[in-house]
């Protein structure tokens, strides 16, 4: 029972990186947050396990403060303001989506390099993900960089704290608690903010698009 | 109840007080006359905790404010206790003072005022009493943004923005340095309590670097040289009760950290700590006087003078660190003994003349010396006032400037016995300078007083000056109060202070005095030197009735009033009296090369002359300004990576992190 449970691990740790990529790869923004709702929801259930097998018991509550907040709220305000902003089917092209999905290999490679040492190290039961963690944060960091509208940028940023959040998963057991929940009502205003900041910038240029935000240069 | 839950109470009361300003905040009549009155209360209340805290034990307290495992440390001990006393002392008359000094509509709001200035006085007292590093720099921070924010008060003036903005940032250089500086004495501990840097012994190199540290940021908050140019700037911008609180108290708390620092912290070892502090202070106080004697604008002059006083406290501490190093505990008392009388003393007579420049401003709306003149008819009190802190500003007897000058020449011409060769020679050659300071300090002090109250109203608008109201006398004759009886009474100071020099070097004179007698002080032996200022009193006092007595007799009382002599002249104006500039010319003369100076003189045939002169300090040109470039271009140079696209600015963090993660694996 208990190996199959660290299996599981492992396996969720495969979904968060799988649905990493298909972020990279969606266009839609809908679907993205479809995306990003799953990819919470296999957070919550791999912090869930870890917590069972450890015995760390504060990880329940964190899988809990997951789950409502990345699986409920934030998707349910981020369909709120696609809906208010009517950008669901926005369909966005900064970059060539196969040269980024190669870049992706490329850094996930470079992830798992990166990693191997530090898992030796690590007495984590769940120290193999690390490396995928790792991938997944600098998977939703190119996410960032190469999306050119607000929405899916902003999806990034919290796609990117999933990896951070699971990375500390991984590798210590969790964070103490106090940073957890600084950080989940960090992510919380942000997304408060950046939804303002959504709306502002569309009222100003009749768009999402950021380029429109180069103006703002100083000279 | 210990002593020191009574100060914190009058801290919180300070407090409330400023938080009882938001509420009224338009409401001038009450603040005025509630609020600051409240305040003076508590402010002399502190001033006697802070004496039965300086004559009991040091007490400890640990407030559970800050962070979460991280809370302020208090302890009130004699050098906290003394520093406490100044600032009760000086609050209270200078509180008693703004009460009758705000008026409707100059800026700020008045309530906004009230939270300030009493945050202003809460933090100095925090800043004092603080025991770790943590609290001591939350409480900096807090006196360095809410006396700049006294400072601009009057913030639609560009000049006072300025001002204001040079200070934040000469307040900010030197915070840095404290900081670093404690970040060096609790070597590598991790505990930043005062107690765990006493008790670390640091090599010397890292001790030298904690001391240099400690000179630097303290020396940028006291305005020591180079880092002196926001005072002379900051000074005039702000309301005369801010400058005198700034000047007076505010300085002072820099001399207070670097008291702690040096010798209470580090146990002041080496002796180059002392000869640098002693050339440091002696340039500075040199400087500022030079300065102050060719400044046209009166809170300029006293800002320079300030910068000269806070160079004398430097001489004295270095001369005590010189002693302390080679073991002289009993010089060393002296030196530090003659440095915290001055600092008592310059605290009382430089809050006295700021606020009655005050009372000039405000009864004239004139601050340049040209335009100004004869006000001691309209205005006596402040007159006569302003020569009590005049005098002692000049150092002359009975008055307190004196006690502490002589103090420190007294100290310096026991140097002849230090065990080194060089400075047994060298330092009583700066003994020489603090002379020519101390003269040139009388020289600014006359030029000061005689032309803004003696001669003739050189404005015909100066006819309608009118006296200061009774509220502003009442803080200034405290103030002046304090001038003479520092002046009158050095024994029984003496005898207060002596608790810090123990504390500090743990040696004392007080009882070398008290032997003595209470009338005359000798610190050493009566037969070296001895100062009877009540016997010096009653002389001159005696010399002036008898004279006075027998011009009576001599001319039966007659008193004629006749224009003075016209010396030949169709007519005589009151334009014709010897000027500031005229005054000052003889030193921009002979001190030429400390100025820059750029002169218009009138041709002969002008039928409207002109004469202008404008003195400009050569630090500004040889080091801010060059600074202030370098920077800039470093701006410009950075302003490329400025390319306005978010995906860049992500960029350069991804490349960053993609490097930092490969620097950290291999």
């Amino acid at each position: 029972m208990t190996s199959l449970l660290s299996q599981s691990i492992n396996l969720f740790a495969v979904v968060l990186l799988v649905l990493a990529f298909a972020m990279i790869a969606q266009r839609r923004i809908l679907t993205l947050i479809h995306l990003f709702t799953l990819q919470g929801a296999a957070l919550a259930a791999a912090t869930l396990i870890v917590g069972y097998l450890t015995g760390q018991h504060h990880l329940y509550f964190s899988a809990a403060l997951t789950f409502v907040l990345k699986v409920v709220l934030i998707p349910i305000l981020l369909h709120r303001v696609i809906l208010r902003l009517n950008v669901r089917w926005d369909v966005e092209t900064l970059f060539n989506i196969p040269t980024t999905m190669l870049i992706g290999i490329v850094l996930v490679i470079f992830a798992f390099n990166l990693a191997a040492p530090i898992a030796g190290l690590s007495t984590s039961i769940a120290r193999g993900t690390l490396g995928i963690a790792l991938a997944c944060v600098l998977l939703s960091f190119l996410m960032m960089i190469v999306r050119a509208k607000a929405v899916p940028q902003v999806i990034g940023f919290l796609s990117m704290e999933n990896g951070l959040f699971f990375a500390a998963t991984a590798a210590t057991s969790g964070m103490p608690m106090i940073v957890e929940l600084g950080i989940a009502f960090d992510v919380l205003v942000g997304i408060l903010i950046l939804g303002v900041f959504m709306f502002q910038i569309r009222e100003q240029f009749d768009s999402l698009d950021i380029r429109h935000l180069e103006k703002l240069k100083e000279d | 109840m210990l002593v020191l839950d009574w100060i914190l109470i009058v801290i919180a009361g300070w407090l409330a007080l400023g938080v009882a300003g938001i509420g009224a905040l338009r409401n001038t009549a009450f603040v005025a006359r509630v609020l600051f009155p409240a305040g003076a209360v508590l402010a002399v209340a502190l001033a006697g905790f802070a004496v039965a805290g300086l004559l009991g034990t040091p007490e400890t307290a640990v407030l559970a404010l800050g962070l979460p495992d991280l809370p302020f440390h208090l302890r009130l001990d004699g050098l906290s206790a003394f520093f406490l006393l100044v600032i009760g002392a000086i609050a209270f008359g200078i509180s008693i003072f703004a009460a009758g000094y705000f008026r409707h509509g100059e800026g700020t709001p008045p309530g906004l005022m009230c939270l300030e200035y009493h945050l202003f006085l809460a933090s100095m007292a925090l800043v004092v009493l603080a025991d770790d590093a943590y609290a001591f720099m939350v409480m900096w921070e807090t006196m360095a943004l809410s006396s700049f924010f006294l400072v601009t008060a009057n913030h639609r003036v560009p000049a006072i923005r300025e001002a204001g903005f040079l200070y934040l940032l000469i307040a900010h250089i030197g915070a840095l340095g404290i900081l670093l500086c404690f970040g060096v004495l609790q070597a590598n501990t991790g505990d930043y309590t005062f107690a765990n840097m006493r008790a670390q012994s640091l090599s010397p190199l890292w001790a030298s670097a904690a001391f240099l540290l400690a000179t630097v940021g303290f020396g940028a908050k006291a305005g020591i040289l180079p880092l002196h140019v926001w005072l002379p700037e900051a000074h005039p911008a702000a309301p005369s009760p801010v400058s005198a609180l700034m000047s007076a108290v505010m300085l002072k708390t820099a001399i207070y950290g670097l008291l702690r620092v040096s010798f209470d912290l580090l146990g002041a070892q080496q002796w180059w700590w002392g000869v640098l502090l002693m050339a440091v202070g002696l340039a500075t106080a040199l400087y500022g006087v030079v300065f102050s004697a060719v400044q046209t604008d009166m809170k300029r002059l006293l800002a320079y003078s300030s910068i000269e006083n806070i160079g004398l406290l430097f001489v004295g501490i270095g001369l005590g660190v010189l002693f302390n190093a080679y073991g002289m505990k009993a010089l060393s008392a002296l030196a530090l003994t003659a440095a915290l009388y001055h600092v008592l003393g310059h605290a009382f007579f430089k809050s006295l003349l700021f606020l009655a420049t005050g009372s000039v401003l405000h009864a004239t709306g004139e601050r340049s010396l040209g335009k100004l003149g004869g006000l001691m008819r309209r205005m006596p009190w402040v007159a006569w006032l302003s020569l009590v802190g005049v005098l002692a500003s000049s150092g002359l007897p009975p008055f307190s400037g004196f006690v502490s000058e002589w103090l420190l020449l007294q100290s310096f011409l026991f140097t002849t016995g230090l065990p080194d060769s060089f400075l047994n020679m060298l330092v009583p050659v700066l003994a020489a300078g603090i002379a020519l300071v101390a003269a040139l300090a009388g020289y600014t002090m006359v030029k000061f007083f005689g032309v803004i109250f003696l001669g003739q109203p050189r404005e015909p608008k100066l006819a309608d000056a009118h006296p200061a109201s009774p509220l502003e006398r009442a803080g200034l004759v405290w103030l002046g109060a304090g001038c003479v009886l520092l002046g009158l009474f050095p024994v029984q100071v003496i005898g207060l202070i002596d608790r810090v020099t123990r504390l500090l070097v743990g040696g004392g004179i007080a009882d070398t005095v008290r032997a003595n007698g209470w009338l005359l002080l000798s610190p050493s032996s009566i037969d070296r030197a001895s100062y009877g200022p009540l016997v010096f009193l009653g002389v001159v006092s005696l010399a002036v009735l008898l004279t006075a007595v027998l011009v009576r007799k001599l001319y039966h009382g007659r008193l004629r009033r006749a224009p003075a002599w016209d010396c030949g002249f169709p007519a005589q104006t009151a334009r014709m009296q010897d000027t500031a500039e005229g005054f000052g010319q003889p030193i921009r003369q002979i001190f030429e090369p400390f100025f820059r100076m750029r002169r218009e003189l009138p041709s002969p045939f002008d039928a409207k002359p002109h004469y202008r002169v404008t003195i400009e300090d050569h630090f500004w040109h040889w080091l801010y300004l060059p600074v202030a470039r370098l920077t800039s271009l470093i701006a410009r140079g950075v302003g490329r990576l400025q390319q306005g696209r978010i995906a860049i600015y992500l960029l350069y963090s991804f490349v960053t992190l993609m490097v930092l993660l490969l620097v950290v694996k291999s």
